[in-house]
């Protein structure tokens, strides 16, 4: 399934970082929902930004346009701000990106959890990861985020942390 | 050792002696110091040093810098010995007999002895950190060596005394330039004067000198840039003198802009009435300042500075709302527009077309399209 642009994709402008601030606003939101869609199309939960100026999301070679470096660190920065991103280095070469947020996998976890009828047992997030639900392909690239989801709701789940294998019960 | 500087040995305001010790000589690490025997004198403040054989030479170091220190026992043919252990150099040291040292470390030797009292004094002093709540009056250390009495301002402080000086000094001699600019002006008051005298006497001696002589005798005043003013002193100058040319380019200025859709650059103005006036060219300071008497003379015309700094002279009846409209509709005609492409469409200049596609960015209507293409405008679709 080939991704689907958005139409602002082929609209010059949306290339240049707007200095209208509510032009601003709504130009950054297109951005991130469409860098979000992208990344979750192609399941790619890391992006390297060096690589990511060369990628199609921030070029358009049939206009001719593409995001500058500055502006792509803005889109980072907005992304980051609403929780999907976060950097894996120092310098803000390498970032995590979370299509889905720590608290919506958390959800998600727990409806499955339910679902299944395994409330209350011991599992692994290896386990978790592995069901026939492919949403949940995401979830071994998500280890540290997952717990601290697990965890927060609401205290439903408590964590033991045995060298790799992380056991979770879930009530 | 180089962490030390020169001093006068003389003691700050709020510093006390506490100790002092002859016979002491310095070690650099483990080096000798290239120093003789000589007091050292332990304040509440700092750490000093005195040549005994020549009282200029004194060194000091601030008991800030000392980190810690420890005794070391005399030996056989050796002497006791504190170990003091210091902080890196301070950027803005003032200077001192060592300009560097490979050693973060100095000892004191006491040839003489007397190491256990100033241990324990150094001990004491060290605790009680007396140079923090008494801080003595800045800098520390003053001086250079024997030359004393140079205040040298450290830091911030500073410079800012320098700025001051230096622009004391400016003010002083402006002020000197323009006493002599004083004295040319009353020079040619009085010049002036005389020929306006001298013109009178003439054309009361009527008969003495002919009236073609007293007009060559006015070319020659003439010449020498002595004329009288007129336009100003007529209507004198100041306000009244652009009241009266607000009212002026009001009536100059209406056909003109009517033809330009209302709007016109300061510079087009500019070059427009002194066109028109051929003499007595107005400067550009008189211009901006009469048109800024346009509202409170209720003249049709008004002054507009664009937050880029434009400035504009522009119709009353003009209205932005419907020229940002219209351009709006220009531009959705066209799908995108540059700067260039506007102007040219509406007969505006270069620069009042941008002026008015920024306005409609700023209101909201449009976005735009910076490539290396150039700039371009479109409505704004987000």
């Amino acid at each position: 399934m080939s991704f689907e642009w958005p139409w602002q994709y082929n609209f010059p402008p949306f290339f240049t970082l707007q200095p209208n601030v509510d032009t601003r606003q709504k130009q950054l939101a297109a951005w991130c929902s469409l860098v979000l869609s992208f990344c979750r199309q192609s399941k790619l939960f890391t992006l390297d930004v060096l690589e990511a100026q060369e990628s199609a999301v921030f070029n358009n070679n049939r206009i001719h346009r593409k995001l500058s470096v500055e502006a792509i660190q803005v889109v980072f920065e907005e992304l980051r701000k609403k929780g999907n991103l976060e950097w894996l280095d120092k310098n803000k070469s390498r970032c995590l990106i979370m299509w889905r947020r720590p608290e919506e996998w958390g959800k998600l976890i727990h409806q499955w959890v339910s679902k299944n009828g395994m409330v209350n047992l011991v599992f692994t997030l290896y386990e978790l990861s592995n069901g026939d639900d492919t949403e949940k392909e995401g979830i071994k690239y998500f280890m540290f985020p997952c717990y601290i989801a697990l965890y927060q709701q609401n205290g439903n789940a408590s964590l033991q942390n045995y060298n790799f294998t992380v056991k979770a019960t879930v009530r | 050792m180089d962490r030390f500087v020169w001093t006068n040995g003389l003691l700050e305001m709020n510093e006390t002696l506490v100790i002092q010790q002859r016979g002491v000589r310095l070690y650099d690490g483990e080096d000798k110091a290239k120093l003789d025997v000589g007091v050292v004198l332990l304040s509440t403040h700092r750490l000093l040093w005195r040549d005994q054989k020549n009282n200029e030479c004194c060194i000091c170091i601030p008991l800030s810098q000392v980190i810690f220190f420890e005794e070391q026992a005399a030996g056989i043919g050796k002497s006791a010995k504190i170990v003091v252990h210091l902080h890196p150099v301070l950027e803005n040291k003032e200077p001192g007999p060592y300009q560097q040292s490979k050693y973060s470390y100095i000892k004191l030797s006491f040839k003489e002895h007397g190491q256990i009292e100033f241990y324990r004094r150094l001990t004491e002093e060290m605790t009680q950190k007396r140079w923090e709540n008494t801080p003595v009056s800045q800098p520390i250390p003053t001086g250079v060596g024997p030359k004393a009495g140079r205040t040298r301002a450290v830091g911030i402080v500073g410079i800012e005394r320098k700025l001051e000086e230096k622009r004391k000094e400016t003010d002083k001699n402006i002020s000197e330039a323009f006493e002599d600019l004083s004295k040319l002006m009353e020079k040619a008051k009085e010049m002036v004067e005389v020929s306006k005298s001298i013109a009178n006497k003439i054309k009361d001696k009527q008969g003495d000198i002919t009236e073609d002589e007293t007009i060559r005798f006015k070319s020659y005043l003439l010449s020498m840039g002595i004329a009288n003013p007129v336009t100003r002193e007529t209507h004198g100058s100041g306000t009244q003198y652009h009241i009266q040319l607000a009212k002026q380019l009001g009536d100059i200025l209406q056909a003109p802009l009517e033809e330009r859709g209302g709007m016109m650059a300061l510079t087009e103005v500019y070059c427009l009435v002194n066109r028109a006036r051929g003499m007595e060219l107005l400067s550009p300071e008189d211009l901006v300042n009469a048109c800024k008497m346009f509202e409170s003379l209720k003249l049709p015309l008004r002054l507009r500075v664009f937050d880029s700094g434009v400035m504009v002279v522009q119709l009353q009846s003009h209205s932005e709302e419907e020229m940002i409209a219209s351009a709006l509709d220009n531009v959705s005609d066209k799908g995108s527009l540059t700067a260039e492409e506007f102007a040219k469409l509406l007969g505006l200049s270069v620069l009042l077309a941008k002026e008015r596609l920024l306005l409609a960015e700023k209101m909201g209507h449009l976005c735009r399209d910076d490539s290396v293409e150039g700039l371009r405008f479109y409505p704004n679709l987000f």
